[in-house]
């Protein structure tokens, strides 16, 4: 088996993701990134953009994040994101009633983030 | 003197009173657990995130790092967060936080500093609106609970880069009630302004084994990016650690209320049933002895 990297995604309310991945690919605020096995040691602070997880050479899962930070060290991936919503098997009206509470609460942020959500389901 | 119908009155409401707070009992534990899961789902964010803190704030000097992370240098403007319940009836939890307040605003202003506070929860201001409300700059209702929302931490947070960028806070405080176990909650005062850096042993070893780390896009910015978000997950992670706290010391209150109802309807029972024996046994000599009269 090849070498894997232990990606986590942790958002305030819990540890979204944790899978031994073969590459994570990162949007960094300097531009897309692919953090592999031995990828030297990076922190970076990112843009809101789609974390994409390789399982075996595949893609396995999208994650929208809303910016953040990733630590990415030689056998480790973890990104710290407040707002962050999988792109996998969620339902467009589950995504649209959210932006709804949020249009109606004036949260201006949050509804910038679901449209980016909608935008790439 | 009360007489036998008043006694069953008392017992009744005492019946009454009990089933309400058994029931406050009931609710407050399903709700803990919930609380529970909450704070400690939301340790992971706020460890990694201190951990990437301490790292970055050890390369920083204190002459060029962000105030957010070292405080304006000076100490003179201090602004106290309180969180406490917006609700009652959770034994002393609000009242602990109240008297540390107080306790700590005379500190303050005994070692002539100028306090401002910022309350969150209705509870706590309440108290201190008569002596202290011309301290109060700001405060928060409705924001806990099970359901605590990052918007609504952005908007405390808000506050507080606000009162830092003009100038008018040098250190920030947070005073909450931090949740040990069911039975122990304990009045904590933490630092918001500047970050607490905490030199742990692990941090060390893990940073003299590990190649150095490279920034993108560089040290400075980075730190600008986490700090406000490091403000926002220290606010939310003490919030859910009082609403977790103020649910615990709901449920133990409510059990002793409970406890000291059921006591109460005993000592009533046993005094109606005596009061009813005596009735009964002076009708009985009542009749024997008009019937010896005759």
């Amino acid at each position: 088996m090849a070498e894997t990297t232990a990606f986590e995604l942790v958002t305030p309310a819990r540890v979204m993701m944790a899978v031994d991945a073969s590459m994570v690919v990162i949007p960094g605020s300097l531009g897309l990134f692919g953090a592999m096995p031995r990828h030297a040691p990076t922190i970076s602070t990112l843009q809101r953009g789609v974390v994409e997880v390789y399982v075996n050479g595949n893609v396995n899962s999208r994650i929208m994040v809303d910016g953040g930070i990733a630590d990415v060290t030689e056998d480790k991936c973890v990104i710290l994101a407040e707002r962050a919503v999988t792109l996998d098997n969620t339902n467009r009206s589950d995504i649209e009633s959210q932006r709804q509470t949020a249009d109606t609460n004036g949260n201006t942020r949050e509804l910038e983030f679901l449209d980016a959500v909608l935008a790439a389901l | 003197m009360a007489n036998l119908k008043d006694l069953k009155n008392r017992i009744r409401s005492v019946k009454s009173t009990q089933k309400i707070t058994s029931a406050m009992k009931m609710v407050a534990a399903a709700k803990l657990r919930r609380a529970q899961d909450n704070a400690e789902a939301a340790r992971p964010y706020a460890a990694r995130m201190s951990a990437i803190i301490n790292s970055l704030a050890s390369k920083a000097s204190p002459e060029t790092a962000p105030t957010m992370l070292v405080g304006t240098g000076a100490e003179q403007r201090i602004l106290l967060v309180v969180l406490s319940a917006d609700r009652g009836l959770c034994g002393g939890f609000n009242g602990s936080i109240i008297r540390a307040t107080r306790r700590e605003v005379e500190r303050l202003k005994g070692e002539g500093k100028t306090v401002d506070l910022l309350m969150v929860g209705r509870k706590a201001k309440d108290a201190l609106k008569r002596e202290l409300g011309d301290l109060i700059v700001d405060s928060r209702e409705g924001i806990q609970g099970t359901a605590v929302s990052f918007a609504d931490i952005d908007s405390i947070a808000d506050v507080i880069r606000a009162r830092l960028e003009n100038g008018e806070l040098d250190r920030c405080l947070i005073l909450y009630n931090r949740f040990i176990s069911a039975i122990t909650q304990e009045v904590t005062l933490s630092s918001l302004i500047p970050v607490e850096v905490v030199e742990t042993e692990a941090a060390d070893e893990d940073s003299a084994s590990s190649a150095p780390y490279e920034y993108e896009p560089d040290e400075a910015t980075v730190l600008e990016d986490l700090l406000p978000r490091n403000l926002s997950t220290q606010i939310y992670t003490a919030i859910l650690e009082s609403s977790a706290s103020e649910l615990a010391a709901r449920m133990t209150a409510m059990d002793n209320a409970t406890r000291n109802a059921g006591d109460l309807i005993d000592r009533l029972t046993m005094e109606y049933n005596r009061r009813r024996q005596a009735a009964i046994t002076t009708e009985l000599i009542e009749i024997i002895s008009g019937a010896e009269a005759l």
